[in-house]
Order: C-alpha cells, then structure tokens, then sequence
C-alpha cells in the first residue's frame, strides 16, 4: 500500500466525517441541553433527505440549496414535537423517570416516522442526481468527490454557525445555561421549556440539513436512518456525550474509521471497526474524549 | 404481597388460558396470532429480568434472541442436530455471551449501559453477515417432524411457546419473590445504598443477565421454528425485534411478571390484525402502531398498564395491611456510661490521604475506633468528614494509607463486601429505596445474613421496632419526616449486624425532639456492643453522647481526645469552635 493510498483514505473518510459530525452535533445539541438522547434523530435526517429531493424536484433548487432549506421547516418540526410530546412527559417530577420516559417516546417516534414514510411514499430508494456526485477534484494523486467535498464545506460551516450561536449571542449563553444548570438558569430568569424547545429544534434542523447533505451521494430510504442513528450515538459518546465540539470531533472520527477500516478489513466489515472503536471508548474513557461530567462510582 | 401459592396459581391460570385459547381457536392464522403472542410475552419476561427488576435499560436484549436462532438452525444445518438439543446448546451459548458482554458492560452506568448494549447485536449482524449466513433455511426433515420441531398440526407450536412462556413466569416469578430479586429492586432503586447495604451489585446483576439471556434464546429456537423458516441477521438481530421486546413490556408495565404478559396480549393481536387487513395496502402498519403505543404509554401512563390499573384498583393508600400493627417500642435508654468502651481497636486508620483532581479532601489522617466506643467526628465545611466515611465504608479508595477493620487490611475493598464483615453506614441525605415498603428497605439490610424472605421481613421488623417504626413497616418512605426516614437507615444499618456503625450527620434537619429520639436510638445502638462513629456539625449534642471527639480541619487530624479535651485544645479553637465558643463555656 502506497502512501498515497492511505491519504487518498484519509481524505475519504475526514469528507463523510464532516457530514456524520453534522448529524452528531444535532444529537448532542439535545443530549447536552434535555440530557434526553433522541432516538428519532435518524429518522429526521430520512426525512430532510426527503424534503431536498422533493426540493430538487422543482428543477430549480441546487441539493446543497435545498439541504439549507430544510433548516426553518424542520426547526418548527422540532419545536412542535417537543412541545406537543416532549415537554408534556413529566416524569410523575422524577428527572430520571422523566428522561428515561422521553427516551422511549423518542423510539416510539423513530418506529413511526419510519414506517409511516414507508407507508406514505415507498420503500423504493430513490437518488438526487447532481452534475458532481460524479466528478471529483484532483489534488495531485487523491481524487476527492466533489458532492462529498461540497458537503463537507456545508457541514463545516452550519457547524462553524451552531458553535458561534452558542459561545457568541445572548440567547445560545442562555441555552448553555439551562443545558448546565437548569434550576439556576430558571432563577435567572430564563425559561427552561423554551430553551429545551429551542435545543430540539435545532438539533432536529441540523441533522436534517445533514441528510440533504448526505442524500448528494447517498440512496433515499425510509430505513435510512437504522444505518446512521448508530453511528450518530458512537460520535457523541465518543466525543462526550453532551459536548458539541466533541461530537464534532466524534464525528470525523468515526468517518475516518470506517474508511480506515477498509484497509484492513472486506467492506461488510466496514462498521465493525465503528462498534470496536466506540466499546473501547465506552470501557475506556466512558466519559468521552472531551467529557468534563465524569460519572462518579 | 401476594402470598407464595397465589402466584403459582396465577401462572397456572395464564396456563390454563393458554391451553384453551389454543384448542379454541379454529384458523391457522389465528394459531399463529397466539404462537406469536406467548413468545413475545416470554421475550418481553426475559428483557424484564435485567432492564425491569434491575433497572438495566438494555436496547440489545435481541443478541442473546439472535443466538438461539442461530446456534439451533445452524446445528441442524452443520450437524444434523435435533433443535431440542440445539436448544440447551444455545442456552449455554447465550449464557456464555452474557457473562462476555456483561463483565466490561457492566462497568458502565445508567444511558451509558443501555448504548453500549446497542453496539452487540449489530455486531453479530455484521459478522453473520460476513460469514455468509445472510439467509440460513431450515432444511425439511419429512421423515422425523417432530424430532426437528417441525410440526404441521399448529397447535403444537402454540402448547411450545405457551410452554417456553410457563417457565418463564415461573423463572421469573422464582426471581421476584427470591433474595436475588429484591437485592435487584434495590440496585435499581438506588445502586450505591444497595452496595453499603451488602448488596455487591456487580455479581446480582451479572446473575440476572445470565438468567435474563436463557429465555431469549429459547424463544428465538422456538421462533425461527414457528414463524420464519429462513434465519437472517436483520430478522434475529435487527433493531425491529428490541422495539417489539421493549413494546410489550413498556406497555404492560415493567418490573413485574403481568406486565409483558398484558402487553403482548394487547400489542401482538392488534398489530398482527392491523397487519393482515391492511397491511398489503400500508406496509408499514405495525411499525406505526407499535410506535404510536410506545407515545402513547409515555403520555398517559408511563408505568405501564398493569400499575396503572393496581393504582386505580388499589386506590393510592393500599399495600396490604397484613403485618401486625405492633406497639411503638421506645429506644433504649443508656446512659454514656452504663456501656464502657473497650480498649481494643476495632478500627485503624493509618496514614490515610486522598485528593481529588488537586483537592486535598484528607491527608495523612490516622485514628483508632475502639470497641464500643461512641466516636464524634467534628469539622468544618469541606474539612474531609463525608470523604473519610466514603473512604471507611469502600465508596473511595485512599490514595495512601491504610485502613484496617477487625485486625484484616480492608483498604479499598468494595463497600458490600465491608457490609458484610460489619461496617454499617447512613448518609447525610437519606438514601432510600423508593419504591420499597420500609420492611422491603430494611431487609435489603438483613438479607446480608439470610437468605430466606421470610427470615429477612422478621429481621426486618424487629429492626423497625427497636427505632420505633414497626407501625410503619409497610409504609413507603415517601411519606415519611426526616426524623423516620433517618430512623429507617438506621434500622436498615442495624439488620446488617454490624460490628462498626458509620452515621453521616444523624441530627442534621431534626428538631429537639427528634434530636432527643436520635440520640436515644444512637445508644441504643452501642448497647447492641457495636460502635458507632458519628459525624456532626452540631458540637452540642456530640458533647453528651460521644467517648472520645476527633477533628479535621481542610483534611488533617486537628486535634484527638475526649470532649473536654478536645473543646479546650486551643488549635481546635482557632480554628473550628472560634473564640466565642471559649467565652460562652467558660460563663457557664
């Protein structure tokens, strides 16, 4: 194997990278502020897949345009269904009881977005057909995908955007408040039900945007979302559950793995070299790679 | 609680269902409506083993389901191996992946457990995938049907699952009414009260893993047998049959045997019904409203039907009155000195230092507990008491130092296992089981010398009565003052038998009364011929019931010697009690 070879791996797999650490910051947006992890977050990236191919239907919206796009619609997405299902699981005032009850409505929604889009359009995987998914750039010998290598771009910027939200204006200081301490953040005067609304909102927009991304080189299915929640959940566990930069890390981390992996192991294997990485992790470092909330005994 | 022969016959009255319901129904299709509904019931009973009784949320329960579908078919396959021994081959190989995975699984706490359960069986999808098991079919076997399980008439299936179905129950009904079960409802309840309690969580829940994975195996034999005919990884392994698992419990209610039982009657019809009637024309059906039950029973009642319904039953007061109300028995009283301490040191610490992340929570303390000596441990704020007692009781290892108890090194040994050679302990914030009666607390406590329940509700409530709560003892701990749920630990920490008692602040929130109460009960403890070791911000009340006072001031040994001594030690002064406190006694 040349060197050129493994660049020309890395390369491949830091470009997925980018998309999957999209995906992740979303779910680690809702884990860190709700502490809830969302099992519907695969399911909502299908369906912003979704949206960008009705989107390119038109004839007149770009895919990479059209994954933009799906951010308002699926942020009110987002704040509807936590306010109408989320915010209204209480938990009988059990924090534990609360988050562990929305946890599972989250699967129970995961089961019916699948199958009712199954149900509504077909099962049938459909593909957005761009000019670039099939030409690439040349950097000397490492060919890089152009679809890949603008989303990348665009997953890089809308995370660029979400991290300077949060460290930057007045309202994203607020929802790292209520994400750190939400009896104190609620005596300052900020409303914790809206910054969770606010939370999952943006989390479900991000990984929707992601999947219009994705769905550049990616096949349109409604069982889409099974393939990428996992790899979702290892990026933010790895990266510290909670932690946006870590899921970003998380993220490139785990594309990087997958393509790495083919090096060494037949292209079934591809996620075994995941699942490997994440256990480790788990057993090793259960508090991610940049974790502070250690859990004590 | 249900007395032992009214739970049998409740599973011999599921059996006698089951029985009719299959010599009742003509259809084949319904036959397999029914098959489908006692193995799912099953299934759901075996997920409720780890993530009900013990609170371990596990989103790959469907490996050790996988397993025995494969391990049987593939016997048969490979070897010409009869499933019904293929069986008991993938029971033990379930079992033996359970210790596998449980032994670094385990390790991990709470939504990191249940993520990491999910990594398994995608595992093993990959793998079987790659081993070219993509679709294993059962090969016919017309000559000895039944030898390989592949009966025509399918009302064989039915009395199967029903059968795989009855001993599941019973197992499970063996779990529940065992010490075994109530040490898992303890750990699910509060993990580390469970452990300072003598409960070594880690081999009680490795115990109910194996026991959880056996029944699943058996149901994915029976499954693939009754229902698929052609194993796939996605079918045996995939996410669908976690969420069908977790379906029928959650909605049945968990950590109780009825509650998959009821889900799985409910769920399976409607969805297998849904399925047939429109399913050609919407194929996603099932899904929808498998997911849409899950909302909903998040919604309206996230406990589950089956305790929704006992609540609304049993009206909000009822747990059975069947404990005898006995009388309010005072503690003891005992004068400080009708019980002289003894010489000999029960407990040495020697050198003891530990830090976290550059804190320097203790450093270099040292100290003996003599027999039956009643030891105050004073301080300020942040001055290492609630460190040095994790230390003592195993929560903390130190990180120099040594702590010896009863002559034997037991420096960094788990806190159930210094339960169990007799250090007791309370918290300073009462650490309850919630959900436990106060009888069911304390004999969590008692179950360190016993095994059988019966000996350890006796236990219990003989511990309840020497606090004074034996009227209580079928009360939850929700209801109850400060002062009882303190009396409550103290019992909890009595029914251990321990030779060393180790109290976090017992008067902390009390009023005099309380205090009178406490302080009572505290020699009372010492009378036992235990010693106690207290904790206290409160000077006052330690003056009169402590033999000897030690403090620590920002982690170090200020000062170690009788209260007279101790409250005239000018170090002691300057630092903790302050000038006025010299003033004031010296007026007096």
């Amino acid at each position: 194997m040349g060197a050129a070879e493994l660049v020309q791996y890395v390369a491949t797999g830091v470009l997925v990278g980018g998309v999957y650490a999209l995906m992740s910051i979303g779910l680690a947006l809702i884990f860190g502020v709700m502490r809830v992890v969302n099992f519907a977050q695969g399911d909502f990236m299908m369906l912003g897949m979704y949206l960008t191919y009705f989107y390119t239907l038109s004839g007149v919206v770009d895919p990479l345009l059209g994954a933009l796009l799906t951010i308002p619609p699926f942020f009110v997405l987002g704040w509807i269904v936590h306010r109408g299902l989320l915010a209204r699981v209480t938990g009988g005032g059990d924090p534990q009881r609360q988050m562990d009850a929305q946890l599972i409505l989250t699967l129970g929604l995961s089961l019916v977005i699948t199958n009712a889009t199954t149900m509504i359009l077909s099962p049938t995987p459909l593909g957005i057909r761009t000019p670039y998914a099939t030409q690439a750039f040349a950097l000397g010998p490492v060919l890089l995908n152009q679809a890949r290598s603008y989303a990348f771009g665009m997953a890089l910027l809308l995370a660029l955007a979400v991290y300077g939200f949060l460290t930057r204006t007045d309202l994203g200081k607020a929802l790292r408040a209520a994400a750190d301490d939400p009896e104190a953040a609620s005596y300052q005067g900020i409303d914790v039900r809206a910054m969770h609304g606010l939370a999952f909102g943006t989390g479900i927009a991000l990984v929707a945007a992601a999947g219009g991304l994705l769905a550049t080189y990616h096949p349109i299915e409604p069982t889409v979302a099974g393939n990428f929640i996992v790899l979702m959940f290892v990026a933010v566990v790895l990266g510290g559950l909670g932690s946006i930069p870590g899921a970003f890390v998380g993220g490139l981390v785990i594309g990087l793995v997958q393509s790495l992996t083919l090096l060494v192991l037949p292209f079934q294997l591809q996620n075994t070299g995941v699942f490997i990485v994440f256990l480790l992790v788990l057993y090793l470092r259960p508090q991610g790679l940049f974790g502070r909330r250690a859990r004590t005994v | 609680m249900p007395s032992r022969a009214r739970g049998w016959l409740a599973v011999a009255a599921v059996v006698a269902v089951g029985v009719a319901l299959t010599f009742g129904v003509q259809e084949r299709y319904h036959h397999r409506v029914l098959t489908l509904v006692f193995l799912w019931a099953a299934m759901g009973l075996s997920w409720n083993i780890i993530s009900g009784y013990a609170g371990q949320i596990s989103f790959g329960h469907q490996v050790f389901f996988g397993i025995g579908a494969y391990v049987t078919v593939l016997l048969i396959v490979k070897a010409g191996l009869t499933p019904w021994i293929g069986m008991i081959v993938a029971i033990g190989v379930a079992v033996l992946a359970a210790v596998l995975i449980g032994m670094p699984t385990f390790r991990l706490a709470g939504i990191y457990f249940g993520l990491a359960t999910l990594a398994y069986p995608l595992i093993f999808r990959i793998v079987m995938d790659w081993l070219g098991f993509q679709e294993v079919a059962i090969p016919m076997k017309r000559e000895q049907p039944g030898w390989f399980m592949q009966f025509s008439d399918p009302r064989s299936f039915d009395l199967l699952a029903l059968a795989v179905l009855a001993a599941t129950l019973m197992l499970s009904r063996a779990i529940e009414t065992s010490r075994l079960g109530y040490r898992l409802r303890a750990i699910r309840e509060n993990e580390q009260a469970a452990e300072a309690m003598g409960v070594d969580s880690f081999r009680c829940k490795m115990i109910a893993y194996m026991l959880s994975a056996a029944p699943a195996a058996v149901v994915g034999a029976v499954y693939v047998h009754a229902i698929l005919f052609i194993v796939t990884p996605e079918a045996v392994f995939g996410l669908l049959v976690v969420s069908q698992t977790l379906v029928v419990c959650l909605v049945g209610g968990t950590g109780t045997l009825w509650g998959p039982v009821i889900g799985a009657a409910l769920m399976v019809p409607a969805s297998e019904i849904l399925d047939t009637t429109v399913g050609d024309r919407l194929p996603g059906i099932q899904g929808v409203v498998y997911g849409g039950a899950l909302i909903l029973i998040m919604l309206y009642a996230p406990e589950g039907l089956y305790w929704r319904a006992r609540q609304l039953l049993l009206g909000r007061a009822g747990r059975g009155t069947d404990a005898a109300r006995s009388a309010v028995v005072a503690p003891a009283q005992h004068g400080a000195a009708a019980v002289a301490p003894m010489d000999r040191a029960l407990l040495e610490v020697r050198g003891v230092s530990k830090a976290f992340s550059g804190l320097q929570a203790l450093s270099d303390v040292s100290f003996d507990a003599r027999e039956r000596e009643i030891l105050g441990v004073i301080g300020p704020n942040g001055a290492g008491k609630t460190t040095l007692f994790n230390v003592l009781n195993g929560f903390l290892a130190p990180d120099v130092g040594q702590v010896r108890f009863l002559g034997h090194d037991a420096t960094g040994q788990r806190p159930s296992a210094l339960c169990r050679l007799g250090v007791g302990r309370t918290f300073q914030v009462p650490r309850t089981f919630p959900h436990l009666t106060l009888s069911e607390n304390v004999m969590i406590g008692a179950f360190v010398h016993v095994r059988p329940v019966p000996d350890a509700r006796r236990l219990a409530h003989a511990a309840l009565g020497r606090v004074g709560l034996a009227d209580r003892a079928d009360a939850l701990p929700s209801g109850l003052t400060t002062l009882d749920l303190r009396l409550m630990e103290l019992a909890r920490c009595l029914a251990t038998e321990p030779r060393l008692v180790l109290l976090d602040e017992p008067l902390a929130g009390l009023s005099g009364d309380g205090v009178a109460v406490m302080i009572g009960a505290i020699r009372s403890v010492r009378s036992l011929g235990a010693t106690v070791v207290i904790i206290e911000h409160t000077m006052q009340a330690l003056l009169s019931l402590a033999d000897r006072l030690i403090v620590l001031d920002q982690g170090r040994r200020l000062a170690d010697g009788t209260p007279t001594q101790v409250t005239q030690d000018p170090a002691v002064i300057e630092a903790y009690l302050g000038k006025r406190w010299l003033a004031r006694m010296g007026g007096r």
